[in-house]
């Protein structure tokens, strides 16, 4: 329903806090196949070509690349301030951790339902990495 | 996960901002992976690259008055005075990034190797070490070719466990994660180096991730045909571990390799998959603008090589000829000969310097021609076909591909 609220408990990976629109990507992400400029997806034929990840929480099941190229990707994104707010993942691994680490943008996995079956495009996120707490407001019934 | 006194300590800023730092990220990754502590490490391997994220990170450590604890090599960046006598193209803030983070890896201490395959001479890890080392063909060659174990560590945490001398236990430093996971049979004849870079190739694209087992084989690989295979196999996948039993030393047996269990999966390799791989990477054909070698650094065995197959010829005037290698293999290859053998051909032999820098900006609209598949992949280039040595040298005589 519009505008109820959800609570779900998460797994603190990088701490903060940091609240947005969502932007739920079933696909991996590799940030450096985005215009570091607008925070644009350019990767063509990715499910999320052409959306935008500029201060949105993220949600999606991976990252993707080499190390090199994906911390380089998302520090490009960060110095133009348009990197997401903050970033839901299911399979994390050690480059997307240093990633956003270095980026300071909080990041967590292990939520206790499955994000992509209760966020969906357009709710309203707020991450608080530090409490392992994810707030959903639903966006749309 | 557990902390000692000493790491809370650290924790707490009492050794200082940058030791700080390192130990933050150390600790957020293994919190991510549940790790119980954090152990010794006595090496590390940093994949610097000279890039914006890269200069953050070793700034924000050197700035902060962190030291290398255990030996911490460092991967090429580019050989700044070098290109940017001979290229104007090359941007200006490009070489103050590049300065600034060779600058700061030697402030932290660490060995400036500026080497992709440190395990071969600057760094070298033994059977049994725990270590932090990243860089695509160095993580698979340490765990697989020489039985140290390492994960798939990016630059940055591979350094930070280099400042700490400590990593957090998880991956592939506990045993059961080490155990393969796919059967590769291997029925392809496999003559030289090449026929590895395209195993790895087909291997890494199949598997995508995960640890294959490989029987089949009937002789000792050597050690460029394995540094070729940890490479290319860890970019069309991501492959940190892989096993040869009777070849590689962690297992003896595919059964011992596979831990008792079975297989997830069973792919057989022939003739016919390495020809579809070769295939597809002949991307274009005729004339070549440049020929580009050392993707990972040649050895000083393939130096000679390269010298060898250019004795006495010239290479055609509307090509250029580019072999990338370590400091260390450049200044014995000089000394025997090599390098005078290849410079009086027209070649040029470098150091320091990757194929994935701004270094090359020259070559952005021209056709090359290169043994590595890595290579190729960094899209630095308008195209690349990647064929065999021989083949290469050849086209560099003739100024076009066959």
């Amino acid at each position: 329903m519009k505008g109820s609220e959800i609570s779900l408990k998460c797994h603190k990976i990088i701490g903060g806090y940091g609240e947005g629109e969502a932007l739920v990507s079933h696909e991996p992400i590799c940030f450096y196949l985005t215009d570091p400029k607008t925070g644009i997806v350019r990767e063509k034929d990715h499910e999320l070509a052409g959306k935008n990840l500029a201060n949105k929480v993220l949600v999606f099941p991976s990252g993707k690349a080499s190390s090199v190229v994906q911390i380089d990707g998302l520090f490009k994104l960060a110095s133009y301030k348009v990197a997401p707010k903050a970033m839901i993942v299911k399979d994390v691994e050690t480059v997307l951790i240093v990633s956003a680490f270095l980026v300071k943008v909080p990041l967590v996995d292990r939520l206790e339902k499955d994000p992509f079956e209760i966020i969906r495009m357009g709710d309203f996120v707020k991450v608080d990495a530090e409490k392992g707490r994810v707030i959903v407001t639903k966006g749309r019934s | 996960m557990h902390l000692t006194k000493e790491e809370e300590r650290i924790l707490k800023g009492e050794s200082g901002e940058g030791t700080q730092k390192a130990l933050e990220l150390l600790v957020a990754i293994g919190d991510a992976y549940d790790a119980e502590k954090m152990i010794p490490i006595s090496r590390a391997h940093a994949a610097s690259s000279g890039q914006e994220g890269d200069l953050y990170f070793v700034e924000l450590l050197a700035n902060g008055g962190a030291r290398c604890k255990v030996p911490t090599s460092t991967n090429p960046v580019y050989d700044i005075e070098y290109f940017h006598s001979l290229f104007e193209k090359i941007p200006k803030d490009e070489a103050d990034v590049a300065r600034r983070v060779m600058e700061a890896y030697k402030r932290v201490g660490a060995i400036l190797s500026w080497s992709c395959i440190p395990y071969m001479a600057e760094n070298i890890p033994l059977y049994g070490e725990i270590v932090a080392f990243s860089e695509s063909s160095a993580t698979p060659y340490v765990n697989s070719v020489i039985g140290a174990s390492t994960n798939r560590e990016a630059a940055q945490s591979a350094l930070a466990a280099g400042v700490i001398g400590k990593t957090p236990k998880y991956g592939l430093h506990i045993k059961e994660n080490r155990k393969g996971t796919h059967l590769v049979k291997v029925e392809a004849s496999l003559k030289d180096e090449f026929d590895y870079t395209l195993l790895g190739y087909f291997v890494g694209k199949r598997i995508s991730y995960g640890i294959p087992v490989l029987t089949g084989i009937s002789r000792h690989p050597n050690t460029e045909e394995l540094i070729n295979f940890c490479a290319i196999s860890n970019v069309s996948g991501a492959i940190s571990m892989f096993y040869i039993p009777g070849f590689t030393l962690e297992a003896s047996t595919v059964e011992e390799a596979f831990q008792s269990d079975k297989p997830k999966d069973k792919i057989t390799v022939t003739d016919h998959e390495l020809k579809q791989v070769y295939k597809e990477l002949q991307t274009t054909s005729g004339k070549i603008d440049f020929v580009m070698l050392g993707c990972p650094h040649y050895t000083l065995k393939q130096v000679e090589e390269v010298a060898r197959l250019l004795d006495g010829k010239k290479i055609h005037d509307d090509v250029s000829f580019w072999v990338c290698t370590s400091a260390t293999t450049k200044m014995l290859a000089e000394r025997t000969g090599y390098v005078g053998v290849i410079e009086r051909a027209g070649g040029h032999v470098v150091v320091d310097t990757c194929i994935d820098e701004p270094c090359w900006i020259a070559y952005k609209d021209e056709v090359g021609m290169t043994d590595s598949p890595k290579c190729a992949y960094y899209r630095r280039f308008k195209d690349a076909i990647v064929a065999r040595l021989e083949d290469c040298v050849e086209a560099a005589v003739k100024g076009k591909s066959k």
